[in-house]
């Protein structure tokens, strides 16, 4: 796990110390000058806590809050990303093309971006997607695999898009490894390339290390790096700072943490951190928390949490969004959703391998049925 | 009256010799006589030349030249180098089978419309996947309508060669085409992962159809439907002995989220049989299985003699794999 020692230099510097009513009067306002950009995902990776099922008004009202509050980019897709919508990964309720073009409509500051696996979208989705009016596409691999996003970007560069390369469950790739993947990414016109702690399994130095390493790759050709967190070992926040000190200019989140597993780093928790450490975001912290707090809590059917399982993802290491369809196979085929997920963290599934959930559940189920025959052999009984 | 063809093999990577020791231990029909390829040091063109072919790395303007022409050619380089090859085999009058994606002739799944296709002078392979999973929604959709077909690949990272990286787009297009065209879907959707652990994984395919409500529910048209789900895995077997379920097919009951309809869940594992590639390369030896098959028994069409076809059976255990790590180009 490398070296999980935090260091002095590590700690976040804290201006002065603050009261409640200081902090009430002197919040700062959207736009300006920036140290950094925070993507906002609450309409993507927030899209399996939904499993799939947001409505064009509840994307209207988070674009339109999360606009107002000064968040410059606003991802909006399936949360598998273009084509998502499937057996496999769930079905959309309201076809994500539609979702972005009222997102698009809706938002008067902020870029719309989407994101896109290969292998399961296409250059198709993407040309679609930009026709909606999206202008920032997301182009995810496995931290492995990156060469199979080369065409994805030369297209997405034609279409005038920005772009940004998604490294996924980033833990499983050494920092060298990781750097090397993103030179594949940048060199096929990627604007910017993201650690992506897919699982929530980074522990702190972990997630700098890789930062660290990318940026040395990419950063003298002017290429950004970024870090997507998540919760599953509670580190989000903490990950995103030590990479913004490493020299991050991206950090996602997501509205009241709404993501896959235990969920993303919170947005405005990433705005309030960032704000108490006198690094600018352009958030303006009483809307991003009015955001949060009015517009997307009372639609959250179950706020995301550390619980056995989503713990269980960060600690075996294995892509967050498998957490609903875990718990789905858990109740059809009555084996632990926790047991399902340590066995998919052990045979080493990558993201899209949402089909192998059942199948690790069958094979629960007869070990499970294997294991009542031998209680009953146990019982003397032939 | 001749009772033997010949073939020549385009490309000599790791498709291209896989089918070369492929036809050489399964068929009697088809004499497997010229690799052809573009790069003088290929290990691939000796590795033909050392086993008995003429090997040349002059490409296609080669082989046309040559006094006796093939009577088939296995194309196994790429899409676009196959475009500009099509026309030349056909005037040339050589049958051409297309492991390549650029389907200038029929998709072709040998269980599912060989007979068909038997007078087409281009035929093409599909894609690996599209091998592996047509004939498990054609076996569905002989039973009940499928309104939706969608299948998921998941292949070792080894295994995927650069052509298919470079291109992944083609894979998911093409798969989901013949999902229709040949699974009988009436809409279909392809996915492909790849996968890097170590040790290599297996080639899985999972195989999701929409069906009828009532065919959700145990009764005896979701016996027929598991009837001929296995009977169509035996075909396969025939010619792809790794190929296999999982486990038993699963039904889902009708969802509203899914339209009303219910479901079938069909997991399948392809090992490869180390002809020439690893076992992990299930989704290699799936296609160049199909292709050696399906000339064989064109050839056999033509020349009108019975086929000769080595089923696995026949041949016994496997011989291990000769390449173990190297990354095999497609």
């Amino acid at each position: 796990m490398g070296d999980m020692t935090i260091r002095p230099e590590d700690a976040p510097k804290v201006d002065h110390i603050v009261t409640e009513s200081e902090v009430l009067e002197n919040l700062p306002k959207a736009g300006g000058e920036t140290d950094l950009r925070i993507t906002d995902s609450t309409l993507r990776d927030g899209s399996h806590a939904m499993a799939h099922q947001y409505t064009e008004e509840q994307v209207r009202g988070v674009v339109s809050a999360l606009d107002r509050a000064g968040v410059q980019v606003i991802e909006v897709s399936h949360g598998d990303g273009l084509g998502g919508s499937s057996f496999n990964y769930g079905f959309s309720k309201v076809d994500e093309f539609d979702l972005i073009k009222a997102a698009v409509e809706e938002a008067t500051q902020a870029k719309i971006a989407i994101l896109m696996l290969p292998g399961l979208g296409t250059v198709h989705h993407l040309k679609k997607a930009h026709e909606m009016g999206a202008s920032v596409a997301r182009i995810a691999t496995h931290c492995t695999e990156a060469d199979v996003s080369i065409q994805h970007f030369g297209e997405a560069r034609k279409l005038g898009m920005e772009t940004v390369g998604f490294l996924m469950l980033s833990h499983k790739a050494s920092p060298a490894k990781l750097a090397e993947q993103a030179r594949i990414m940048v060199d096929a016109g990627a604007q910017c390339v993201y650690v992506v702690d897919s699982a929530g399994a980074l522990v702190l130095s972990d997630a700098q290390e890789r930062v660290q390493a990318v940026i040395d790759e990419i950063g003298p050709d002017g290429a950004q790096v970024g870090f997507h967190g998540h919760q599953n070992l509670s580190l989000g926040i903490a990950n995103s700072v030590l990479a913004y000190q490493a020299g991050a200019k991206q950090i996602d989140g997501a509205l009241c943490a709404l993501g896959a597993g235990a969920g993303n780093s919170p947005t405005e928790v990433l705005a309030a951190t960032f704000e108490r450490m006198g690094i600018k975001t352009g958030v303006d912290l009483g809307e991003v928390l009015s955001a949060a707090e009015d517009v997307v809590r009372p639609f959250i059917p179950r706020l995301p949490w550390m619980d056995r399982a989503s713990i269980t993802q960060g600690y075996a290491g294995v892509y967050s969004s498998f957490l609903l369809h875990a718990e789905r196979a858990a109740a059809r085929y009555d084996v632990p959703a926790h047991a399902i997920l340590q066995k998919v963290g052990e045979y080493g599934y990558v993201g899209g391998q949402e089909d192998m959930i059942i199948d690790i559940a069958l094979e629960l189920q007869r070990e499970k049925e294997r294991m009542a025959l031998g209680d009953l052999a146990a019982a003397g009984v032939r | 009256m001749r009772t033997k063809g010949t073939a020549a093999i385009v490309g000599p990577g790791n498709i291209g010799t896989d089918l070369m020791f492929k036809l050489m231990r399964r068929s009697d029909i088809i004499e497997p006589r010229y690799m052809i390829g573009v790069d003088p040091q290929s290990d691939g063109l000796r590795r033909a030349k050392s086993v008995g072919l003429e090997a040349s790395a002059e490409g296609v303007d080669w082989l046309l030249a040559q006094e006796e022409l093939p009577d088939i050619v296995f194309e196994c380089t790429s899409a676009k180098a196959h475009e500009a090859n099509a026309p030349r085999y056909a005037e040339a009058g050589i049958l051409a089978v297309d492991l390549t994606p650029a389907a200038v002739g029929p998709y072709l799944c040998p269980p599912v419309n060989l007979e068909f296709n038997l007078d087409a002078m281009n035929v093409n392979m599909i894609t690996c996947g599209g091998q592996a999973t047509t004939p498990m929604v054609k076996a569905v959709s002989s039973v009940v309508p499928v309104p939706y077909a969608e299948i998921v690949a998941s292949i070792s990272s080894l295994s995927a060669g650069p052509g298919t990286r470079a291109n992944i787009d083609e894979f998911t297009e093409t798969t989901s085409a013949a999902l229709e065209v040949v699974g009988g879907a009436e809409r279909g959707k392809a996915i492909i992962i790849l996968n890097p652990v170590e040790p290599p994984l297996m080639m899985r395919n999972s195989v999701f159809c929409a069906i009828p409500e009532e065919a959700g529910e145990p009764g005896e048209l979701q016996d027929k439907i598991l009837e001929s789900i296995h009977a169509m895995v035996r075909t396969v077997q025939d010619y792809v002995p790794g190929y296999h379920l999982r486990a038993e097919p699963q039904f889902d009951h009708a969802r509203e989220t899914w339209q009303g309809m219910a479901r079938v869940f069909v997991p399948i594992e392809v090992k490869g049989r180390g002809d020439y590639l690893p076992d992990y390369a299930g989704n290699l030896d799936i296609i160049t299985a199909a292709a050696a098959r399906v000339g064989d028994i064109m050839v056999a069409h033509r020349l009108g003699v019975e086929t000769s076809w080595k089923s696995s059976a026949d041949l016994g255990d496997a011989p291990d794999a000769i390449v173990e790590t190297e990354k095999a180009g497609v």
